[in-house]
């Protein structure tokens, strides 16, 4: 059976499930990359190059690991899903930065989605692949169906409170946690791009480790598109980077909802749209209301520095909470 | 009254304070960016911003402490950060208690009514529309005369007998060009000024390698930001032709040396099939260009974390692969520093040098094409 190669990094976080679904029903065997080790983190910092940011190297380095255990690897050109914003520069190029950054890759199969032109449309790139892969139409609408179907509960899963890896295993694994309990004293809310905080090894599993100390936690994953596109304008011009936009309405959201103790926006070093996103929630004095911890992640920040930090802020909240200086 | 500043992109400067002055302005001429500026940005920038955001943020601050009330500079539509400049400036300045107005012009083409507004704005004079494009004209002729000069430097810079001259003579000149405020007069000065360049002085038999060089807009056109690397390089015997002007970019020439008359975009198809904003495809489509022309090298200059050319950057070996060209990256930042530059850079001439003279190619001599600068 053909095998096609996902990285877990980046996309994964958002459209795995439909591109799985989409895969399978096709009867070709998707390959993942698994969870972010030390491994594939060194593996990508010494193939990709310095200047780039870590959420770079890091899908460098499941690239690498999927090298050869794959027939072709699947990097669509993602530039716009909304028909207004588009993804961050880094991911327009992404196909030909693995193809000509690392020696000796398996084929890449590329497809151009771009909602604003109706040839570059998913509708279009599904059936791109699926002809690729040799496939009628008939057999590709019938997995399109498929996976929109199944896209669709993996969302419904996101709204009702699970994380994406959790809605991930709950989907194809048949993990059925419940939705995390609801019922602890405190909520945090966790703003930052899908492929940062969800991954365990680069955000040192900061989600889970506020779960540990008793927190409840929302990310902007858990907000519908419909809330996040009602929230009022911030800036007088648009972020035009789609994930940097979510992030920015997210923050303001949680920002005036009663139920949110605290407000953690995590960014990676090296990231050229953060560095905007970062100040207009500053200048946008968000951060007054509401407690706010920025961290920066990079390929070598210690679990200790980050706890640390962490832990502070914690109790910080919480004695603001109890209502002690 | 109108104090109006702008941003400082090498020596645009000159015309652009004629035409705001044509339309009634008070300039306050943009400081060229030095330590102090570049300190000021960083210092209210945000940390990992590009680096021209950080000094344009300095400029701006120094601008406003000589009294600018106005600045001028232009918006643009994503997808890079570029677009977000001003309005980021903008809120910072406000933040630090600076009453500016921002006077943003973004592509005219597809926001004809803020290129007219802000035209209304800056005609103090009140002239009428037919002198205000006279005006633009005007200026426009002169940002070309500036270029032009400053393109011949390049080439002689490399052959001159004594070193220095021609850097010297640059200077000259420029004020020549920077008197002359009737159409004709540019004209005129402009031709004087490169009769005068081509006067200096040259060593026929020298060894001149040809260097392109590409990469993101502001480093490439501020030689303060990219430490004078343009000067360096023809002190190093480099002949350097750099991809980008403000009056355009060097197509011409491109078209006439390459048979197959590519587009930069055409060169770059193979390899960065999309636009992803900033200059990213540029950069690749022009090295392919300068290597079909037979350069010996390219330089690409990005500020730090700059991501098209982060993108570009990946790709570039390949390119240099294909081609059988040197390519070396300057990441520019306020760490950069001049001596490591230099050794850097006397290492590629080396390079470069030795793979001429063994692939026997006849030196260059310095005979220039008059044809280039018509
Ligand atoms: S948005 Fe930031 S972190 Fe994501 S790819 Fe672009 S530069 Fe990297
Ligand atoms: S092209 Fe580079 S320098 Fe320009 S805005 Fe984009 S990231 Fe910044």
């Amino acid at each position: 059976m053909l095998r096609i190669g996902i990285p877990s990094a980046f996309f994964y976080y958002v459209h795995y499930p439909m591109w799985k679904t989409f895969f399978e029903e096709l009867n070709v065997q998707v390959v993942t990359s698994g969870k972010t080790t030390r491994q594939i983190v060194d593996n990508g910092v010494r193939e990709a190059l310095a200047d780039a940011c870590v959420p770079v190297k890091v899908y460098f380095g499941h690239v690498i690991d999927l090298y050869n255990k794959v027939d072709y690897l699947f990097i669509p050109r993602i530039v716009c899903l909304n028909k207004k914003t588009v993804y961050c520069p880094k991911f327009l190029g992404l196909p030909d930065m693995i193809r000509y950054g690392i020696a000796n890759m398996p084929p890449v199969i590329d497809v151009r989605i771009d909602a604003r032109s109706r040839k570059d449309s998913l509708f279009a790139a599904f059936h791109k692949v699926g002809k690729m892969l040799g496939k009628t139409p008939l057999q590709i609408n019938k997995a399109i169906i498929k996976a929109k179907i199944c896209q669709h509960n993996f969302q419904k899963l996101l709204s009702s409170g699970f994380q994406p890896i959790e809605a991930i295993n709950n989907i194809f694994a048949g993990q059925v946690t419940k939705p995390p309990s609801q019922l602890e004293q405190l909520k945090f809310a966790v703003v930052g791009y899908p492929y940062i905080i969800h991954d365990q090894y680069i955000s040192v599993d900061i989600i889970n480790k506020l779960r540990k100390m008793g927190i409840s936690v929302i990310t902007s994953d858990n907000i519908s598109n419909l809330i996040l596109r009602l929230q009022p304008r911030v800036a007088a011009k648009h972020l035009f980077w789609t994930f940097s936009e979510r992030t920015l309405r997210a923050t303001s959201h949680f920002a005036r909802r009663k139920d949110i103790d605290g407000i953690i926006h995590m960014s990676a070093f090296g990231c050229g749209p953060d560095s905007i996103v970062d100040r207009y929630i500053q200048l946008d004095n968000y951060s007054s209301k509401i407690p706010f911890l920025r961290l920066v992640i990079d390929e070598l920040s210690g679990v200790a520095g980050v706890s640390t930090r962490l832990e502070a802020f914690v109790d910080m909240v919480k004695r603001k909470k109890r209502g002690m200086p | 009254m109108n104090k109006v500043t702008f941003p400082h992109m090498g020596e645009s400067f000159r015309a652009f304070k004629m035409l705001l002055n044509d339309l009634g302005n008070e300039v306050i001429l943009p400081p060229r960016p030095t330590l102090n500026t570049i300190n000021l940005g960083v210092q209210f920038a945000p940390e990992f911003a590009c680096f021209p955001l950080k000094i344009l943020m300095g400029t701006y601050l120094e601008a406003i402490q000589k009294g600018a009330n106005i600045l001028v500079t232009t918006g643009g539509v994503g997808p890079c950060r570029a677009g977000l400049y001003a309005e980021l400036h903008k809120k910072i300045l406000h933040d630090l208690g600076h009453q500016i107005e921002m006077i943003v012009f973004e592509p005219p083409r597809l926001y004809p009514l803020n290129f007219i507004r802000n035209v209304y704005k800056l005609n103090q004079a009140k002239l009428s529309i037919k002198a205000i494009i006279e005006r633009i004209k005007k200026g426009w002729r002169k940002l070309q005369a500036l270029d032009n000069a400053e393109k011949l430097t390049h080439i002689i810079r490399p052959r001159e007998l004594k070193k220095g001259t021609t850097t010297q003579k640059y200077k000259q000149v420029l004020e020549w060009i920077d008197d002359a405020n009737t159409f004709n007069d540019i004209i005129e000065a402009e031709t004087a000024a490169l009769e005068e360049l081509h006067k200096i002085p040259q060593d026929p038999d020298r060894l001149v390698v040809k260097v392109g060089i590409v990469g993101e807009i502001y480093v490439l056109l501020e030689p303060a930001a990219n430490l004078e690397i343009e000067e360096t390089l023809g002190n190093l015997g480099v002949e350097v032709e750099r991809s980008m002007f403000l009056t355009g970019w060097a197509r011409d020439n491109t078209w006439k040396e390459t048979v197959e008359g590519m587009t930069v975009k055409d060169a770059a198809l193979p390899y960065l099939p999309e636009l992803i904003g900033g200059h990213g495809r540029d950069s690749i489509g022009n090295t392919v260009l300068y290597a079909k022309r037979k350069f010996d090298g390219i330089i690409q200059l990005a500020p730090f974390t700059c991501i098209p050319e982060i993108v570009a950057r990946t790709i570039l070996p390949a390119v240099s692969k294909d081609y059988d060209i040197p390519v070396l990256t300057f990441f520019l930042d306020e760490q950069t520093g001049k001596a490591g530059m230099n050794t850097r850079l006397e290492a590629f001439v080396d390079l470069m040098k030795r793979k001429k003279l063994k692939n026997n190619t006849k030196p260059q001599y310095g005979h220039i094409p008059r044809h280039l600068f018509n």
